[in-house]
């Protein structure tokens, strides 16, 4: 269900440019996202995904650059390690930095599939598991913008299937915009409202996903999304 | 298994080996007792070397000569007194070493002025043994109580200071991020992140600084003490008496394993969320 273009994106950034060493990894890119809307971003290794996350998330400090930059006051960031503190129990991971929030954090927990667990150290948990704990983590601060780079990247396949069941239901009960960062062309196409390529520091492609849920490899309107986003990323089938 | 072995005896003997099963990789279970058995065994080859009079009693006394002295010393309460005097002069200068250490680390851990003013003198003294000091501190102090209790707190505030403020610098970056992005506040920070993640450097440097605490004690205690367990033992060499001398070891030893041991448990404690080689 992808949002009609609504008035007001969440997100909006204009000639945005990001350099190393003289090197521009970002070199005037734009991009909208409407509120409530699931962007993925997909590009190959070294084309700049995590640095466009990072300036998103106001996590590039030292990085030179330039450009417009318009996300909203609460962003969630979910790391590809699950980045939970590991002398922390769980509840507490989820609810770090908010006070009073115990009850939403059991809730968050519950939401995730791990009730009872919210006393367990992280260093008890399976990857899977402590992934869902950094989405908790995430979700119970309601954010408007969920930035998530590589979430699922270290999961075994039938784990990370799991997790993108889960990530689409918190997304429908929750609704924020999200941009997620992968290096899987049909993570992207199954999970997604629309598909965007990043090349050469700027927006290469972008494909709108309007298959019907449950989106299967095997439908070929998904068969022909999936071999132009493989185009734009220059590799050939 | 060698190469010729039959294949279907082979097949056999593997049927009957429970499946799945292998070693596991580490240390393997914790022995029950294990730190005893060191101890115990010395005792036994003392014990022998002194029944068979292999071991000369005027160089080393026997285990029960020191059991009986043991017991005349405790009867007439000079072991008690002695122990009570190094043991309160120990752990006062434990706690305020501690104390100086973690200030010291915390102000200098997390201000870069505070790192600039104070780790420079720190780590000069670091490059001078606290026993070194001595002579100075004598003419300072005297040879009282307080000039012991300083002795050991500069044997103890260094290691304390060092693994502190290295646990505190080396926080992972990746959780300065974290803290970030979920908004803490530089309190927060502080208290959620880096005092937790310093914590393991913290304990580390309270096991060298009470071994510390106990060196610089031995050594403070033999200079123009007239009270605690090295006095005891001092006085006790002038008359040639090795059994007392061997009391006051013991109780020295005993001190050290004790404190040693509450350290460790310390550590499980506080350090439960840590699943490493030696759990
Ligand atoms: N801190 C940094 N210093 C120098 N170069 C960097 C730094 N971070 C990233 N880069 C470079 O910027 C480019 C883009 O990196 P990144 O955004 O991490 O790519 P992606 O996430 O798409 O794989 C890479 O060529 C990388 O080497
Ligand atoms: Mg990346």
């Amino acid at each position: 269900m992808a949002p009609n273009a609504s008035l007001v994106s969440t997100v909006q950034v204009r000639e945005l440019v990001r350099r190393y060493d003289d090197r521009a990894v970002l070199d005037g890119l734009d991009l909208d996202i409407a509120p409530g809307e699931f962007v993925a971003l997909l590009g190959k290794s070294g084309s700049g995904k995590s640095t466009l996350l990072r300036a998103l998330a106001g996590l590039d400090y030292d990085v030179e650059g330039s450009g417009e930059l318009a996300v909203p006051e609460n962003v969630s960031v979910v790391f590809q390690d699950s980045r939970l503190l590991p002398w922390a129990r769980v509840l507490d991971n989820v609810v770090l930095g908010l006070s009073g929030a115990d009850d939403r954090g059991l809730r968050s927990l519950d939401e995730v599939g791990l009730a009872g667990r919210e006393q367990a150290w992280p260093n008890e948990l399976s990857g899977g598991e402590q992934q869902r704990v950094a989405l908790a983590r995430s979700l119970v601060r309601e954010p408007e913008l969920l930035l998530a780079d590589e979430p699922f990247g270290a999961l075994d396949a039938l784990t990370r299937l799991k997790m993108h069941v889960l990530l689409r239901k918190l997304c429908a009960a929750h609704q924020p915009a999200v941009l997620l960062v992968t290096h899987d062309v049909d993570e992207a196409i199954v999970l997604a409202d629309r598909v965007i390529v990043l090349d050469t520091g700027r927006i290469v492609a972008e494909e709108t996903i309007s298959l019907p849920a449950p989106r299967s490899a095997a439908d070929p309107g998904f068969a022909a999304v999936r071999s132009r986003l493989l185009d734009a990323l220059g590799v050939s089938v | 298994m060698s190469a010729t072995t039959l294949p279907g005896l082979r097949s056999r003997e593997a049927a009957a080996r429970p499946v799945g099963r292998r070693r596991r990789l580490g240390l393997g279970k914790p022995i029950r007792f294990g730190s005893a058995i060191g101890p115990v065994l010395l005792l036994a080859i003392w014990s022998i070397g002194s029944a068979t009079g292999w071991i000369d009693q005027r160089v080393l006394s026997a285990p029960w000569t020191v059991v009986t002295t043991a017991g005349e010393l405790i009867a007439d309460g000079r072991l008690q007194s002695n122990l009570w005097t190094s043991a309160q002069r120990a752990l006062i200068g434990l706690a305020l070493g501690i104390v100086l250490g973690v200030v010291l680390a915390l102000i200098s851990g997390l201000s870069r002025l505070g790192e600039a003013v104070l780790d420079g003198p720190i780590q000069i003294k670091r490059a001078i043994p606290s026993l070194a000091l001595l002579p100075l501190l004598i003419l300072w102090l005297g040879i009282g109580e307080s000039m012991k209790i300083v002795t050991i707190l500069l044997g103890v505030f260094i290691p304390i200071y060092i693994h502190t403020h290295n646990g505190l610098r080396t926080i992972d970056s990746r959780y300065v991020e974290l803290a970030q992005t979920v908004g803490l506040s530089q309190w927060e920070f502080i208290r959620r992140v880096v005092l937790p993640g310093a914590l393991p450097g913290f304990l580390l440097g309270l096991r060298f600084a009470v071994t510390g605490a106990w060196l610089s004690l031995v050594v403070v205690e033999q200079i123009n003490s007239t009270s605690g367990i090295g006095y005891m033992m001092e006085l006790a060499r002038t008359y040639g008496q090795t059994d007392i001398i061997i009391v006051g070891l013991v109780v020295y030893g005993a001190l050290g394993l004790i404190s040693d041991a509450v350290v460790r448990l310390i550590q499980r404690r506080a350090l439960s969320w840590r699943r490493t080689l030696a759990s």
